[in-house]
């Protein structure tokens, strides 16, 4: 299978988790996916084939699996990935305010990277800090009890960062 | 120089210290005795060599800025060369107040402090190593044994917050150190494992969960004694514990602070469970979106091994366990038990009709028996204190304490364990602090995207799986939303629905198809008239007659559990709040004002100073008009309800505007007016619906 244009050339090798699942079974298949994305960030069609080819499972088994779940992608992630919690308690304190100033201060849409391969947006069910809301998690550190405001702010922020590493 | 303990691991010595803790030693000498008990003491923290601090390091505490706090504490202790001890703890549960840090001095009981920030570290710890506590950041001291109080500090157990609690599961969070099975066992762990596996055969153990009136706390409320006599009774070569810790509903976060500040409890329930049901493998089915609580999970998995808790030929009692951690990849279906089982096999996490149950058909085609956290965190008091002793405590039909996770528009949000049976009322203004900036409360929702809204003329319901029941609502893993008057119902309705629509697992039609009409219909009631065509107008009407009876069908029809509860959210509001969806249909107003499409905001001119800044965030082009240093209008036709202008409003000048009774009484008509459309036979289907839905109206 050849890889689309746009990924990544060089990839850390596959191989290498796949010997770590050697003799695995169905039930690896998920944490073979979650052990690939972590290491690769996303999981790439090539992978998908790769992982196919070692649990002898077609790659429309494997693509009706990981398409089930929230947590897998298919595209590369930003170098700041923000995860915005829509639960509950995060919603009733004005969690959809702060996803919107999030699109429109990015001009990003959940699911999908900024060009510059910056930024990644995320909608998530719940991340369990519900005493916090509203919260969101950038690159797994925890931003609470935020308002449009702040996440501007904090927009900003990781913008000047991004300024003063170039 | 500060030594930290958060990846101790046991000495050789701690063998003989566990055992005698565990009382498998009794005929120790006098000598070795004291030697253990002083030991003990030292790991129960009743008495400490050098000063201790504690900081409370779960998810929460983090987010709040523990880690920075945590930081401080270390450069501050390097900087004066003190020799004290750093604890990273669970989470004890008061989310608000976080970040918190504990202090133990030599000889002193230890102390709390709350919302002890980065900046705050320094005067904290410059006034306690000095002996000073200072007023307005402690939260309470603890009470050791054998240790003389503070002056003029209160108990932390008589804190509002803590006092009406029973802790039980939440016993350990935030006080032991959640890295130290040495502590654990201190404080009387692995005891209640040690005494079932040497002194009582697996039916036993059956017959006393069953006895002690637990039921599982992760929704369902199905005896759990009962479920393991299942799997007792079916024969098999090999059979399955599996821990459910997939928490998925949106509000609840009590498993994740159980594992994250206490996962031996967690893990000895499930021995005690497997050892009951005949299991030599278990696994932990936990989210991968909760990496401390699977590094804590990780740890302590070892670290029991080490101790021999875990592993094989367990003290010698020929019972062997392995316990494997399944991180789940996002799927709040995979909360079903059959869903679940189809997860860890590697496929779609969808539901399997039941029978067969899994406690007799479950993962691989083995007896299998899925338990919650909250229910195996549990099992651990129950075999030590007794069936009688855990019965004692609840209402008559539900036994024992429950965890709650209380959030939204509450003063003190975090996690509470009360005894079944007390008030909802209690729970909420005694415990919780109330509703914060002198708001009215509307309604609390409990039991996430399955249970309901309890408005406030219910709240005296006592909790219970039965009487929650009663009002429309569920117990669900225990999530507490609370809702002030700012909240509107339809939206909250809406919310829910748009939840429950995406994880749909789409097996069954109804739910995949239904939950989708529903999110629709009240969409469109939610739908200003700028954004709709005349046709939509009237779908508007044939949705709402048509909400009551969807939701029946889903119900009636679906396969699991996700499905037959779906429409809950939608019923319960319906039922409590119907004024509140009249006034969507009829009036097209929210009356929260929170349906961005039926709201609109003005300025007041005489509070507006024209400073220009609401013109220039508004999103909309020439929404807002006027010049600077004059007052701005804003033109409600271009106006799309955002709300920046009230955000950005240095004066408060720009508000909700409150529609006049004139206005509302136009929309009225109109509203009957198209119904009258429909009444008059030009639409055959609807003529039915139009005629009943009026008919019930007067």
């Amino acid at each position: 299978m050849s890889t689309t244009t746009g990924q990544p050339a060089v990839q850390p090798d596959i191989q290498e988790i796949l010997d770590r699942h050697a003799d695995a079974g169905r039930d690896a298949l998920i944490p073979l996916l979650q052990d690939v994305q972590e290491t690769h960030g996303y999981l790439s069609r090539e992978a998908i084939a790769r992982i196919g080819e070692h649990l002898h499972l077609p790659a429309s088994k494997i693509y009706g699996v990981a398409t089930f779940y929230n947590q897998f992608r298919f595209q590369p992630l930003g170098r700041y990935h923000i995860q915005v919690c829509r639960g509950t308690a995060c919603h009733v304190k004005g969690s959809l305010g702060v996803l919107d100033a999030i699109r429109q201060d990015l001009a990003l849409e959940p699911g999908k990277t900024t060009r510059d391969g910056l930024f990644s947006l995320e909608v998530v069910a719940c991340i369990g800090a519900c005493g916090l809301a509203p919260v969101i998690s950038i690159n797994g550190e925890f931003y609470a009890n935020l308002t449009p405001q702040k996440v501007r702010d904090i927009m900003d922020e990781l913008r000047e960062e991004v300024e003063n590493d170039e | 120089m500060n030594k930290e303990t958060t990846a101790m691991k046991p000495p050789a010595s701690l063998n003989g210290l566990l055992e005698y803790a565990c009382g498998l030693t009794p005929d120790l000498d006098e000598a070795a005795r004291a030697g253990y008990e002083e030991q003990l003491r030292l790991l129960r923290r009743e008495r400490t060599e050098r000063p201790t601090i504690f900081v409370g390091a779960g998810t929460c505490g983090l987010g709040a800025g523990a880690g920075k706090s945590l930081n401080a504490i270390r450069a501050f202790l390097r900087l004066r060369n003190i020799d004290a001890e750093i604890v990273e703890v669970g989470c004890i549960g008061l989310c608000a107040e976080e970040p918190l840090v504990d202090i133990q001095l030599p000889g002193k009981p230890r102390v709390s402090f709350k919302h002890v920030t980065e900046d705050k570290v320094k005067p904290l710890l410059e006034s306690v190593l000095a002996e000073t506590i200072p007023t307005d950041m402690v939260l309470g001291q603890f009470t050791t044994p054998g240790v003389a109080p503070w002056h003029n500090v209160d108990r932390l157990a008589e804190h509002p917050f803590f006092a009406p609690q029973t802790r039980w599961v939440l016993k350990n969070c935030g006080v032991i150190n959640p890295s130290s099975l040495g502590e654990y066992v201190a404080g009387g762990g692995y005891r209640a494992l040690t005494k079932v596996i040497h002194t009582m055969t697996p039916a036993e153990v059956c017959d006393m969960v069953e006895q002690s009136g637990l039921r599982g706390r992760g929704g369902g409320g199905f005896p759990t004694g009962k479920k393991w006599k299942f799997a007792l009774s079916t024969t098999s070569d090999r059979k399955y514990l599996v821990c459910n810790a997939d928490e998925g509903d949106p509000g609840a976060f009590m498993d994740r602070a159980v594992i994250e500040g206490d996962p031996h409890r967690l893990l000895e329930g499930m021995a005690i469970a497997a050892y009951a049901i005949g299991a030599s493998k278990a696994y932990i089915y936990i989210r991968a979106e909760y990496p401390l609580a699977i590094k804590r999970l990780q740890h302590a998995i070892a670290e029991a091994k080490d101790c021999g808790f875990l592993g094989e030929n367990i003290q010698d009692s020929g019972f062997s366990l392995e316990i494997v951690i399944k991180m789940g990849a996002g799927a709040f279906v995979c909360g079903e038990e059959t869903a679940l089982i189809n997860s860890i096999e590697g496929k779609r996490g969808m539901p399997r009709p039941r029978p067969p149950f899994p406690a007799v058909k479950g993962l691989f085609d083995k007896p299998t028996i899925i338990n919650n956290v909250e229910t195996l965190a549990n099992i651990p008091r129950i075999a030590e204190g007794g069936a009688e002793a855990f019965a004692a405590i609840g209402s008559e039909t539900s036994k024992g304490t429950k965890v709650f996770a209380l959030s939204g528009k509450i003063a003190l949000t975090g996690l509470v364990e009360v005894a079944m049976g007390t008030r909802l009322r209690q729970v909420l203004f005694d415990i919780g602090g109330g509703i914060p900036n002198g708001k009215k409360f509307k309604a609390v929702q409990i039991g996430g995207p399955s249970g309901g809204c309890i408005p406030d003329e219910h709240l005296d319901i006592a909790i219970d799986y039965e009487s929650l029941k009663t009002v429309g609502a569920m117990m669900g893993s225990g999530g507490l939303v609370v809702m002030d008057e700012d909240t509107c119902m339809v939206d909250v309705a809406k919310f829910f629905m748009e939840f429950i629509q995406r994880e749909s697992c789409g097996k069954c039609i109804p739910c995949r198809e239904g939950t989708l009409r529903m999110l629709q219909i009240l969409e469109r009631i939610t739908r200003g008239r700028k954004s709709e065509s005349k046709f939509q107008a009237l779908e508007r009407f044939k949705g709402v007659m048509m909400l009551n009876r969807t939701a029946e069908v889903i119900r009636d029809t679906s396969l699991c559990g996700l499905g037959q509860t779906a429409p809950n959210p939608v019923l319960s509001t319906l039922r409590w709040f119907r004024d509140e969806y009249e006034a969507h249909i009829y009036e097209r107003r929210c009356p929260a004002g929170v349906c961005q499409e039926l709201r609109s905001f003005e300025i007041d001119v005489e509070l507006c100073d024209g400073c220009t800044l609401c013109a220039q965030r508004c999103p909309v082009d020439g929404a807002i008009v006027g010049v600077p240093k004059k007052v701005h209008y804003i033109i409600e036709d271009k106006c799309i309800g955002c709300g920046t202008c009230v955000d950005v409003c240095p004066t408060h000048a720009a508000r909700l505007r409150i529609p006049g009774a004139e206005e509302i009484d136009r929309e009225r008509r109109e509203s009957e007016q198209a119904l009258s459309v429909f009444a008059s036979g030009a639409f055959e289907d609807w003529h039915e619906g139009a005629a009943l839905y009026r008919m019930g109206k007067q």
